[in-house]
Order: structure tokens, then sequence, then C-alpha cells
């Protein structure tokens, strides 16, 4: 008897790219657009676009690196805190006459510091992520709020500022999405298409197996924390410039926003599960959501509880599908077998006769 | 080949409860905790000699110990529950609620209701993760936003203020009996208990056994799921019960109250000696966690620090000791060898 180990890869190409749960969630994304276009007044408009995507841009930003890290299996919950302190490096170094190129440079250094902070304490001395970054989100933040106290810096140049809310011609959408397509692009090859992406996978269905097959598991989850502080760094000059102030309790929480927006694309929290489109498809899904409501002036505390509730029953519905899959598979095996029984019966009393 | 691989103990019971304390992570931090307030009283006296900052000194940690005591039960038994800010923001403005919409209701009537609504709370949690077989830490952190919408859309920007509270309830905050305020002896009963449930019960003991290896408890034949939930339970009543006290404490409840307290809870917990993945840790490690992480914000400012690197502070000290922890072991895991090889 023939078993098939890959039983996804007996079907056609088609079937296995259309019943995934990443697909299921650009769906859902999709049929959220076109009932809000049809049913909520202002949402077809240009404007909306325009803030949906700025207002998401920070989180679609930092979920590009996070979904390396949560498929790997480890957490960073520091990189709301990194948001904060690369605005306020960007704010300080700019205000102590350094120009504004190399304040830039100097922000995005330190975000990439605070990451390889987390990735050596994680990768290199072996301690729980979920603790380490519980401590560096208080101590970045800490480090933010010490640096700039209750001021704020916010006498950017227009030329600066504008660059985070003028749109790519007159298409609605903001510039910053260029960066983000090329981040994206870069992501998704490095995960999807690269050795190194392969090696992200193995270490989080199991980090030991994949150690023993040549994967570098140290240096993969470093180079991953170092990633997530740069881009979280980025993400924070983005933010600096869109609200033209540098301040200390920036981004505040933004972390568990990101999480969330992670865990609803698809990414198990187990590690070795999940793919970016999905999860940038779970970031579109939270800023449609709660641009739609806002719209149709729903507060802000129905939009949090949405959330939530799209974030459990995420998590519950990929064990409910496992759960189903397991009663087919093994509903179609006894259904084979007994066909195979029946079959071997008749051939065997042919034979007889 | 029944021979031990480590040798029992030749030391004297005395002996051994002795040496067994100094080496305790427990000691240790009240170590840290002494010099701090060591520190801060040198620099100026009025930080431990004074009648207003004893009283301070006792009072202050008493909402985060409750929290702490919840979140190491939870963390023992290898989960972690984030939504215990917004469950003390919900008991705290149910707290208020009852009081404007039933004058004259009996305070021990409100308590109850915190901790029973807290209790809900707490059981939903565990059911979610008990059945549904997923990680606390996303289901928490889900309901950390469902329950905060809730208190949201049901306070809105209304805020309860002292003066919607009976004199009666709001002196509970304030008053001492035997110069030890009533809130830090409802926290310290309330860690008394648990620690003697986690040390002595059996149901505590299967708490350390299910964190240590959740499939050995299963395979052992521990009630794994109804422990877990019963866990969520304590921490979701503690946050309720905290919610109470929180009213009584300060009288002001906004819809944002508690936001970020439970990261806090977790802090004050791994500072302790609870480990993030369970399995060990003792409630009174979490306890002087909570009170070492308020006292050091007390200090810092007398110290000459600006209040403002506070965070910093606590962050440094958080990874400082998992650094330890991981340190000891490794430590621990040596000499355990060492003792193996010489058999």
């Amino acid at each position: 008897m023939t078993t098939t180990t890959y039983p996804d890869f007996a079907q056609p190409a088609w079937r296995r790219w259309l019943l995934t749960r990443e697909s299921a969630m650009i769906a859902l994304v999709l049929a959220t657009v076109a009932y809000a276009i049809a049913s909520i007044d202002n949402f077809a408009g240009p404007l909306t676009l325009t803030y949906l995507l700025l207002d998401i841009a920070p989180i679609l930003l930092i979920a590009l690196p996070m979904t390396l890290i949560i498929v790997t299996g480890e957490i960073d919950l520091s990189v709301g805190s990194v948001v904060g302190l690369s605005s306020v490096l960007l704010g300080v170094t700019y205000q102590a006459g350094v120009p504004m190129a190399w304040a830039l440079v100097v922000a995005i250094l330190g975000g990439a510091l605070c990451g390889a902070l987390n990735g050596y304490l994680i990768a290199h001395l072996g301690l729980p992520s979920l603790a380490v970054t519980i401590g560096t989100l208080a101590l970045f933040r800490g480090l933010a709020v010490g640096l700039l106290g209750t001021t704020a810096v916010t006498d950017f140049p227009d030329s600066w500022t504008d660059l985070a809310t003028n749109e790519i011609g007159g298409t609605g959408i903001p510039l910053v999405m260029i960066a983000f397509v090329v981040l994206a692009v870069a992501f998704a090859v490095l995960l999807h298409f690269s050795t190194f992406g392969r090696g992200v996978y193995d270490i989080g269905l199991n980090s030991e197996a994949a150690h023993f097959t040549g994967v570098n598991v140290r240096r993969t989850k470093f180079i991953l924390y170092v990633l997530a502080g740069a881009v979280s760094a980025f993400a924070g000059v983005f933010y600096t410039f869109r609200f033209g102030s540098a301040r200390g309790d920036n981004a505040t929480g933004l972390e568990l926003q990101v999480i969330a927006a992670v865990l609803l694309g698809g990414v198990s929290i187990f590690g070795g599960r999940g793919r970016l489109h999905g999860v940038i498809a779970g970031v579109l899904l939270i800023g449609v959501l709660s641009s739609a409501l806002r719209l149709e002036s729903v507060t802000v505390n129905v939009i949090n509880i949405i959330i939530g509730v799209l974030l459990v029953a995420s998590v519950m519905s990929t064990n409910l599908l496992a759960a189903f899959r397991r009663a087919t598979a093994s509903w179609k095996r006894s259904t084979a077998q007994s066909n195979a029984t029946a079959t071997g019966a008749e051939s065997s009393r042919k034979a007889h006769v | 080949m029944t021979q031990l691989l480590v040798a029992p103990s030749r030391m004297s019971t005395t002996q051994r409860v002795v040496t067994g304390l100094l080496h305790s992570r427990e000691v240790a931090i009240v170590l840290v905790l002494l010099a701090v307030a060591a520190v801060a009283t040198a620099k100026t006296s009025s930080f431990l000699f004074s009648a207003n900052s004893w009283r301070d000194l006792l009072l202050t940690p008493s909402i985060l110990i409750l929290l702490a005591v919840g979140q190491a039960v939870v963390i023992i038994t290898r989960n972690v529950d984030l939504s215990v800010g917004s469950v003390l923001a919900l008991t705290a403005y149910l707290t208020g609620r009852l009081f404007i919409d039933n004058p004259g209701i009996p305070i021990v009537v409100v308590f109850v209701a915190g901790l029973a609504a807290g209790a809900v709370l707490g059981l939903v949690n565990g059911v979610i993760i008990g059945y549904g077989r997923v990680p606390a830490l996303v289901i928490t952190l889900g309901t950390l936003y469902i329950y905060r919408g809730v208190v949201l859309s049901w306070a809105g920007s209304d805020r309860i203020n002292a003066s919607d509270l009976p004199s009666g309830f709001l002196s509970l905050g304030t008053k001492s009996v035997a110069s030890v305020p009533v809130l830090t002896i409802i926290a310290v009963a309330v860690l008394v208990v648990v620690a003697y449930y986690l040390h002595s019960n059996r149901g505590g003991r299967e708490l350390y056994a299910i964190g240590s290896d959740p499939d050995a408890a299963v395979l052992y034949g521990l009630a794994v799921r109804r422990r877990v939930i019963g866990a969520f339970v304590l921490s979701g009543a503690l946050a309720g019960l905290a919610g109470v006290l929180y009213t009584a404490r300060y009288g002001t409840v906004s819809s944002g109250a508690g936001t970020g307290i439970e990261l806090q809870a977790v802090a004050a917990a791994v500072i302790g000696g609870v480990a993030i993945f369970g399995g060990s840790g003792t409630v009174w490690g979490a306890a002087i966690g909570a009170v070492l992480l308020v006292t050091i914000n007390r200090a810092l400012p007398i110290a000459g620090i600006p209040d403002f690197w506070q965070r910093a502070v606590v962050g440094a000290l958080i990874i400082g000791a998992i650094v330890l922890d991981r340190i000891l072991a490794a430590r621990r895991a040596r000499k355990l060898i060492e003792a193996r090889d010489d058999v």
C-alpha cells in the first residue's frame, strides 16, 4: 500500500494555493473592502486610502521582521519601545545641530543596536525571548523617556516631514509605501526563496534538528533581531516625520498591535508556520476594519474588542481546522481501506471461480 | 545499580534550612531591596524614618503584590496572563458603579462582586486556553484588548470620583491597623494562603509538575486542564480584588486604569525568580519582586536620578535577573554533572 506522505502535493497547484489560510485572509480583506465601499458613504473617497495606509504603515513595516522572528518560535515585545527610542534619537541628534541625513543614520543604527542587544541575549546567551524583550521593552522606553523627559522635538524641516505624508503622484498612496514594498519584497525573498529562510522555518519546527542539519541557529536568530531593530527604527523615523514630533512616548503599545496582526495573518506562535502574504493581509484587515468602523463613527473601543475577538478566533480556527482535517483524513483512510478490502475480496472470489 | 546520583545531605536539618535560605533567590532580592532602601535613606533620612514614608513603603506595593502573586501561579504552570491590567480596570470601574448605582450597598458585597467578576474573566481565559489548546500568550493578548474595549465602551469618558464613593470604603485605602495599612494586610494574607497552597497542598505541587513538563503531567494522569483553568481563575480573581483595592486606594477610576500593569506583574515575577518557562519559583519571590520594583521607583528621585529614567532601571533589572538566573542554573548543572561523573 502506498501512502502519500505529502497529501498537499497530490492536488493541483491552484487548489493548493486557494485552500490555504493566507488566501482565506486575503478573501476576507477583499470582502471587507467590497462591503465597506458598497455600504459606507465616504469609504471610496480618495482620503480614506491615504489615511488608512499612513495609519498602518508602522505596523506593516514592523510586521515583516516580526513574522520571521515568530516563525523561529521566538518573539520580540520591544519593537514599540525601539520605535520610541529611535524617534527620540532622531530628535535629539537633529536638535544638536547634526544634519538630518546623519541624524537618520544615528536613529536607524541605534535601532539596529537595540536589536543586537536582544539578539545577543536571546541567541548567544540562550535566554527566553519573552522575558528578555519584556525587559528591553522597559529599558528602551525608559531610555527614550529619560533622554527627552516630557519635552518634544517638533521643529523638523518641512522638506523631511513632507516625505512621510506626500503621495505618489495623485494616486493617494503615500510615499512610504514604496519603502514598504521594497522591504516586503526583500523579506519575502529572504523568507520564502533563500537558504536562510528555509533555516528560519527549520528552527521554528525543531531548533535542535535544524542545528544538526547545518543551520546556524545563533547567527540566524541574531540577524533577525538586528533586522527587527533596524526596521522598527525606520518605522520610528516615519512616525516622527508623519506627526512632526519626536517624543519619548511615541508608539506606546505598538508591539501588541504588530503581534496581533502577525498572528491574525496565520503565523503560528509555536513557530515553523506562516507566510508573509498572509501577514500583510492580516495588517490590512485590521487597517480596513478600523478605518471603515471609524467612518461609521464606531468608537475605538469597539475596534479594540473586534481586534481582540479576531485574534482569539484566528488562533482557535487554526486548531479547529487542523482537527477537522484530521477527522476527514482518517475518514478518507477508513473508507479507502474498506474499499480496498472489498475489491480484494471480490478479486479473490473471481480467482476461485 | 541502585546507587544514588546525588548522596543525601549529611547536614542537620537546621544547617540545611540555613544554607537553603542563604542560597535562595528570595533572600538575594531581599538583600537588594534592603540595599536600595539603605542608599535612599542615607541620602534622605525621611525615605524610611517618617510617619508617611513608612506607610507608603508598605501601602504602595500592595496592589502590585496581588497581581504578581496571581501572575506567578499562572507562570509556574508555563502560561502567562497578560489580561490582568484590563481585568483590574474593569473591576475597578465596576466597584465605582456599584457604589453609585446602589447607594448604601455593603462594602463586603462590593468586594465579593469584584472578586467574582475577576474570577469569571479569568475563567474565560482558562476555558479558551484549556479546551482550545491554544497558547496563553495569544489568548490573553486578545482578552487584554477585549476586556479593555469593554471598559472603554462602558465607561467612555466617564470617571469615578472620590466624592462618589462612601467614606467607609475610601478610608480602607488609607486606614492602618497597628501602623500596618489595611491594603497591605489583605495582600499579605492572600500571599500567605497562596504560598501555603503552592508549597504544601497536592494541587499546588501539581501546578509545579504541570509547568515542569506538561506532557509528562498528562501521562502521569494529572488533571492538567482543570489545574490550568484554576490558575487562570485565581489570577483573574486576584486582579479583580486588586481592582476593588485600586478604587479604594486612589478614589478616581478612569477607563485607562492599570494600562500596562500586566508587564509590571510579569516583571515582578521574573525578578522574583519565577522562571518564565514554568515549574519553578515561589509567590514569595514574586511578591518581593513587586516590592522591589515599587521601592526602586520611589528611591530613584531621592538618589538624584530624574524619575524619567525609572523604566530604564526597571528594564535593566529584569534583564540582570534573567542573566543571573542563567548563570546560576549553568553552575548548578555543572555541579550535578560533576557529581554524576564522580560516581
